[in-house]
């Protein structure tokens, strides 16, 4: 630590360089940088197997990387696992408590493994936040998806970890509980814990600070969440009105347009090129039935552009 | 859409299965390869005429006679003399160590007494735990004693070929008089039973936690290899415990089993089995990649403790390179350790040659089982 210059800003939570995995001939991820700072909630976006569980698995220990190097809290993510593990919750995609277990029991062990602390009291505790007190009693099999979900991030949060790593935390779960997991997430973040998130969904995206996009295996853009969109300059519209669909198979085969999406009772129109986009829709904004809006490009739109690159640098 | 009996939803699940059966290729190898290992294997080794059975002499004669007798059962086959102990405590020693399996006493004066004609005694004492070993034999010895002398009763003693056999055996059953079989069997089947059950339930102990997805998170929480492996052994001694109590009540109460030696010695030398047993289900366990290969493994070594171990044959009837690989495994060694302590009240001191074995077995299995602990998902 003595290397960290004398200001505000603490050095990042983790920091790795090169990372890279390999499974036989295929590289599931390819050298991959990663800088979290201290407090920020990260996200990780990329399609299925663009290697975002692997990625997290290799920071905390559970994947040996082929290549690359890197702090993790301070420690060597390679010779150090064993110490990061201590200070890291991980949260897997899949439900991995033990389901003939109780839910009390499960609390305990994992209280147990990290060897905490006044056990009772912090499963107690944790029991109560969790609204399962009454069915503490229950085997954790028989708990339904929101719940199960639920008490894996209560148990990788019971011994107080400086950083977590969520894997796809809410997938399958109902809005209602998701909303309620996103509250959470913000209040860690606030008092100083560190979260890395892997999501499908945009509309998580945006509550994360930074963001990094990977697909297959590779890194495609990562920043602020606020400032992706803008800088891949995209421009896009939004038109609204009837017969939306043979509308959009008509835009989807002009040239100028590179995507169009369906939004509720909108589409969105666009394309990297302003001037060619704008020549594109012109023949349609003459259309009274049409209302043309231009609006600032998504997140969505930004990561699908993206996709699309990809996809013809690998062709 | 018919919905009546279907022969291509037959084909369709036996085509599926099949696919199924190849992909997994470390299953159909053990499948394949096991019956044919094992039939090469044991159609060798097994041979319930037991010969060349390690024996004592104690020859207090030293006469033309009783050389001529040691050379007949020596030619016979059926028994080596291995040692010439000086005293029969000491012939009687190795026997309660399961070194030998028969003593020959010739007395003095054996061979002078054979001229007289007042028919000396030859007393031969065999281990009778394993009733199966000893019998071919003692039903062999009086041809074996009568070609044997044949050559020595000529001329002057010619006479005395025709009369009453010349020698007058005697047969001593030592630890079994009765030549109870299940004496042998019920310690036998103890060592069996325990490491079916005690192999079975490690076997399966990590291969459960990779195919339920819980592995992932063990992994993920700061828990050292040997934490784990002490952590999922122990439990199941216990379980050992309660298998011993069940099979010697059972086997006291229903066939009046004697118990000769020393409980709490007995005690010990369980425990070092089950652990053997429960480390090498954990060492299993690392190595498969799921609970059914795991148990492919715990079938594949539960055939030999049964056949080598001198559960089924006597061990020393095996050929010499299997009564090697009986060595290696742990029944062998428990099997005469049980029998030593509960027929023949052996010490630790005649059964340390069968204890520390399984205690190197502990330290290799465990050694072993480390190594191969997968600390990642990879």
């Amino acid at each position: 630590m003595s290397l960290t210059p004398a200001h505000d800003t603490p050095p990042p939570v983790i920091d790795v360089r090169g990372l890279t995995k390999i499974y036989g001939t295929r590289k599931v991820v390819d050298d991959f940088d990663l800088t979290v700072p201290k407090g920020a909630v990260y996200g990780f976006l990329g399609p299925n197997g663009s290697g975002k569980t692997t990625t997290l698995r290799m920071i905390c220990g559970l994947l040996e990387p082929e290549g690359g190097s890197g702090t993790c809290l301070g420690w060597d993510v390679i010779t150090q696992s064993a110490l990061i593990k201590t200070q890291v919750g991980y949260m897997t995609q899949k439900f991995s408590l033990w389901e003939d277990l109780t839910i009390a029991e499960n609390l305990h062990f994992v209280a147990r493994m990290y060897k905490l602390d006044n056990r009772k009291t912090r499963v107690n505790a944790a029991l109560v936040s969790l609204g399962l007190n009454e069915r503490k009693n229950q085997l954790a099999g028989t708990l339904s998806g929101g719940w199960k979900q639920r008490l894996a991030l209560s148990a990788c949060m019971l011994h107080d970890p400086q950083l977590l790593l969520l894997d796809e935390p809410t997938a399958g779960v109902d809005p209602k509980a998701r909303r309620e997991f996103w509250e959470t997430i913000h209040e860690l973040s606030d008092n100083g814990i560190t979260i890395l998130v892997s999501t499908h969904y945009m509309d998580e995206a945006v509550q994360c600070d930074f963001i990094a996009y990977i697909a297959y295996g590779k890194k495609l853009i990562d920043g602020p969440s606020g400032d992706i969109a803008k800088r891949i300059g995209l421009t896009t519209w939004k038109v609204e009105g009837p017969n939306l669909g043979v509308l959009a198979r008509a835009l989807k085969q002009t040239p100028g347009i590179e995507q169009v999406a369906r939004f509720g009772t909108s589409l969105h129109v666009s394309g990297p090129d302003k001037k060619a986009l704008e020549a594109a829709i012109a023949p349609y904004q003459s259309k009274d039935e049409l209302i043309w809006t231009p609006m600032q490009s998504g997140l969505e739109e930004a990561f699908i552009h993206l996709m699309k690159e990809v996809k013809d640098n690998f062709a | 859409m018919s919905t009546g009996f279907s022969f291509a939803r037959i084909g369709a699940i036996l085509i599926k299965e099949f696919i199924q059966m190849r992909r997994d290729r470390m299953t159909f190898a053990m499948m394949i390869g096991i019956p044919v290992m094992q039939l090469i294997l044991f159609s060798y080794a097994i041979n319930s005429d037991p010969r060349h059975l390690p024996s004592a002499i104690i020859d207090r004669d030293h006469s033309a006679f009783s050389r001529a007798i040691v050379t007949a059962f020596a030619n016979s086959t059926y028994v080596d003399f291995t040692i010439a102990p000086s005293t029969p405590e000491e012939a009687e020693e190795a026997m309660a160590s399961g070194k030998i399996n028969f003593i020959f006493e010739i007395p003095e004066h054996f061979g002078r007494d054979i001229a007289r004609g007042t028919r000396p005694q030859l007393l031969i004492i065999a281990d009778a735990t394993d009733p199966s070993a000893a019998s071919g034999a003692i039903t062999a010895a009086s041809t074996i004693i009568n070609t044997g002398l044949a050559r020595e009763m000529s001329g002057a003693l010619s006479g005395l070929a025709a009369g009453p056999p010349p020698v007058d055996m005697v047969f001593q059953r030592r630890y079994n008089p009765a030549g109870i079989t299940q004496y042998n069997i019920i310690p036998g089947l103890l060592g069996i039973i325990l490491t079916m059950t005690m192999t079975l339930m490690t076997a399966v102990a990590l291969t459960r936690e990779v195919e339920r997805g819980t592995m992932e998170n063990l992994l993920a929480m700061p828990a050292r290899p040997l934490e784990v492996m002490i952590g999922k052994v122990l439990p199941y001694v216990l379980v050992g415990y309660i298998q011993i109590i069940v099979v010697l009540n059972a086997g006291r109460i229903l066939f009046d089993i004697p118990f000769e030696g020393s409980k709490l010695l007995f005690f010990w030398i369980s425990t070092l089995y089950i652990l053997v047993n429960l480390l090498i289900g954990f060492l299993f366990s690392t190595v498969a990649r799921t609970q059914m290969q795991a148990m492919q493994m715990m079938v594949f070594l539960l055939l030999p403790q049964i056949l080598l171990s001198g559960f089924m044959f006597p061990f020393r009837g095996m050929p010499h390179w299997a009564q090697i690989l009986g060595e290696a495994l742990p029944a062998t060694h428990y099997m005469r350790l049980v029998r030593g302590i509960m027929l023949k009240g052996a010490t630790r001191f005649d059964l340390i040659a069968d204890i520390w074995p399984l205690l190197a077995m502990i330290a290799a299995i465990s050694a072993l089982a480390l190594v191969r602990y997968r600390r990642t998902l990879d």
